[in-house]
């Protein structure tokens, strides 16, 4: 059976296609056939944190106007042969997909892939019914801001507007500032919203360091944030995987930083 | 905050995380019912349903709302009441 999930978080900047590619080449390691739609166009993203941006041909506008068939607009993953990006295109405007055609486009992708994930553009104007219309549920990204969490809140009330299933991943955890009580944490994040979450990612600054070189930081599983990701594609898979308490410093280290100062 | 907070990780006062959780609750609570009059124009069929079991209401005069303070929210209703129900008590 395959599943259909839209990445989306109604604010911008939180990691959305961050988030899409990272779980896509997880997916991919895991041996399932994987593709990642991007339909944030005129905007698009996914192309280059998955280094694909050159290998571009068709995008997904060609595709909904049937000018080409998906299959000659995919491109293929440089090192996992069973991941696909549909990528969309970076000249056209959030107009030029119906969202009747990326239904009809999902369908059809169904039957050939194990796992097609949609990265949703920010905001909630016609991109967003465009791309969470033939979605089976989503994942609402945030991080631990009021305005990001705020955001969040709406997306979801749109999201259960049209019966989607909805899991959480609460993303750029700082644990110092958790644990000194300056942050929302997880949990508290959960109680606002009320939905389950799946995946507590920690701010890592190799994130950048991998987007950087075109790779989501999923490869990179010495990193926190790799971990944290793969614990997430862990449970989209089925697996039960709990959630494990983040390192932070120890008092010896906050030492240095209060007299370091 | 204090060197002996920054070495302990504490304060007395009540923690940014915890004011952060508060104002996101409140605004929730408007943010959602913002979202249709046409929930809360049902929620006010409701309650003059319940209501006038017990007593007759001028349901013309009826008003609800969600107002708030600082810190809740609350769903006030004005419900002038024209006459009691001489079987209000017995019912149930």
């Amino acid at each position: 059976m395959s599943e259909v999930i839209v990445i989306t978080s109604g604010k911008g900047g939180v990691g959305k296609s961050t988030t899409t590619a990272s779980l896509g080449v997880g997916l991919a390691m895991r041996g399932k056939k994987v593709a990642l739609i991007d339909t944030d166009t005129g905007l698009r993203n996914l192309d280059i944190l998955l280094g694909l941006e050159r290998r571009i041909v068709y995008t997904l506008v060609d595709v909904a106007q049937k000018r080409v068939n998906y299959g000659q607009a995919l491109v293929r993953h440089k090192k996992y042969s069973n991941l696909f990006l549909l990528p969309t295109s970076q000249v056209a405007d959030k107009t030029a997909i119906e969202p009747e055609q990326m239904k009809q486009l999902v369908d059809t992708m169904r039957h050939e892939f194990d796992f097609i994930l949609i990265d949703c553009p920010a905001g909630i104007e016609q991109g967003f019914q465009t791309a969470v219309i033939g979605a089976d549920w989503a994942v609402v990204v945030t991080i631990p801001e009021v305005s990001a969490v705020r955001d969040a809140d709406k997306i979801i009330g749109r999201l259960q507007a049209v019966n989607k299933d909805i899991k959480l991943i609460v993303n750029r955890i700082d644990p110092q500032m958790v644990k000194a009580g300056t942050m929302l944490d997880m949990t508290s994040i959960d109680d606002i919203l009320s939905l389950p979450c799946i995946g507590q990612i920690p701010d890592d600054r190799e994130v950048i360091n991998a987007s950087n070189q075109g790779i989501p930081i999923i490869e990179w599983n010495n990193t926190a944030a790799g971990r944290a990701y793969d614990d997430v594609v862990g449970r989209i898979c089925g697996e039960d995987i709990p959630f494990k308490p983040f390192e932070t410093e120890g008092f010896f280290a906050r030492l240095k930083h209060v007299f370091g100062h | 905050m204090s060197i002996w907070d920054k070495l302990f990780g504490g304060s007395n006062n009540r923690s940014s995380k915890q004011i952060a959780h508060d104002r996101l609750k409140v605004v929730l609570i408007h943010d959602r019912a913002n979202v249709s009059p046409e929930v809360m124009n049902h929620i006010k069929n409701d309650i003059i349903e319940v209501i006038s079991h017990y007593m007759d209401i001028d349901k013309n005069a009826m008003e609800i709302a969600l107002e708030n303070d600082a810190d809740s929210v609350a769903l006030v209703a004005n419900i002038p009441v024209n006459n009691m129900r001489h079987d209000a008590g017995r019912r149930r």
